[in-house]
């Protein structure tokens, strides 16, 4: 999702019978569906796999900013830019959020970030591909808004508090990116046959990354089991991805566009569409950094936070100045 | 006068999982006294599952006159509510 094959440091769930009694108090307070505070006693895993996680996620949506950020300027109509710069802004905080929740850790978020920059920590594979059309910016909405709220939502039932509550906030908030993307759709599809003809081409190159979001089949995966006995995941990738087809399909009915998918059909007996699954080469080639704006996307971010250092540290030294300024006054008296 | 204890802001955790609000303040010689003094004062009856206590003269507070410039400019940005966007019904919940 936002957080693609987050490892867990697990090579087994293990049983209640086969942990510390500290572990199991803990395993137990989870399962009753308390939630684990900042200072409480944690297992180390379980505080290195959210640290993994709420990175990542924290990450994807800084970087997230960067395939929207490129139509801010270009946006067709005044009220168009209005809106897409308040969706990149909202990226922004909730970016800033996650990053929060992930220093009660006891990580910082400068070491998250040097992590980033060091191609040690991934974001969502979903934004390294590029915004080709005015389109896209209707299809992220839709489509890749669309997926990360089928995970988001869930996720604000989450074991650990901090995460919990920026997820809450995040949702609250979420909303209106999808709708605003749906809404680009809307009148795309409804416009001249060009205009449609753009949708549709956003659709296709957007359906299948889409898909990936969710990452790989799970179902026989020992990280996700032991961040499902966790709650830092709450559903399986397939379930999800199930579930977003299922909402989506329809919608891009109502648009009259087609899903790029000739398996697509509906099976009455699961209640459910079958689909096609994504290339997975694709996904792990992406991962691995070999999308088509891996290092656009990276570059970027290094150089925003290389141009960036004078003005943090200018801040910083006329702060430190400002703090001594009363202490040096009775100093010279 | 110089030996009044200071002023501390008290934030309790209603619930596992809520954020901590805010109940108001209290006077307290230190840090430990001022959750002790918490919890008398302001959980009484059970009201929380967590307390924190902050000096007083540690938060930052916008003046009141301020109002104006602080939130008024998110006044005209409706475009930033789900309802500015008209989604038809037969495509389901968005």
């Amino acid at each position: 999702m936002y957080a693609q094959l987050v490892k867990t440091d697990s090579t087994h769930v293990r049983g209640l019978d086969e942990m510390s009694d500290e572990e199991r108090a803990f395993q137990e307070r989870i399962d009753r569906g308390e939630k684990i505070e900042p200072k409480e006693w944690m297992p180390e895993g379980y505080r290195k796999t959210l640290i993994r996680q709420i990175g990542q996620h924290a990450h994807s949506e800084i970087v997230g900013q960067l395939p929207e950020g490129n139509w801010i300027t270009r946006a067709p109509t005044l009220e168009r830019k209005a809106i897409l710069l308040a969706k990149v802004q909202d990226e922004a905080g909730h970016g800033l959020y996650l990053y929060c929740a992930a220093e009660t850790l006891g990580v910082s978020r400068d070491e998250l970030m040097e992590l980033l920059h060091a191609g040690k920590m991934k974001y969502s594979s979903i934004f390294n591909y590029p915004t080709l059309t005015w389109a896209d910016m209707g299809a992220v909405g839709w489509l890749v808004d669309g997926a990360a709220i089928m995970n988001q939502v869930p996720l604000q039932r989450t074991s650990y508090g901090p995460y919990s509550r920026a997820m809450i906030r995040i949702c609250k908030e979420e909303s209106f990116h999808q709708r605003q993307g749906y809404d680009i759709m809307m009148k795309m599809a409804r416009g001249t046959p060009a205009q449609k003809h753009m949708a549709q081409d956003a659709l296709n190159r957007f359906w299948y990354p889409a898909l990936m979001m969710f990452g790989p089949s799970d179902k026989d995966s020992v990280h996700s089991a032991q961040s499902m006995a966790w709650k830092i995941k709450m559903n399986t990738n397939d379930e999800l991805r199930q579930k977003f087809v299922d909402q989506t399909v329809p919608q891009a009915e109502h648009l009259g566009l087609t899903v790029p998918d000739e398996n697509l059909r509906w099976n009455e007996e699961k209640g459910g569409y079958d689909f096609s699954e994504p290339d997975w080469s694709e996904f792990f080639e992406v991962i691995a950094g070999n999308g088509p704006c891996n290092r656009e996307r990276l570059g970027a971010r290094v150089k925003a936070w290389e141009d960036g250092a004078w003005f943090r540290d200018g801040l910083k030294a006329h702060a430190d100045k400002a703090a001594r300024r009363p202490a040096m006054a009775v100093a010279a008296e | 006068m110089s030996s009044e204890w200071p002023l501390w802001e008290i934030f309790i955790r209603g619930q596992h999982g809520l954020n901590h609000r805010h109940v108001g303040s209290l006077h307290a010689p230190d840090a430990e006294l001022a959750i002790k003094n918490a919890r008398d004062v302001y959980t009484r009856r059970n009201e929380g599952v967590s307390i924190w206590a902050v000096r007083s003269s540690d938060i930052v507070a916008s003046s009141p006159g301020d109002k104006g410039p602080l939130f008024e400019p998110a006044n005209s940005k409706v475009y930033r509510h789900p309802t500015f966007y008209d989604i038809p019904n037969d495509v389901g919940h968005m």
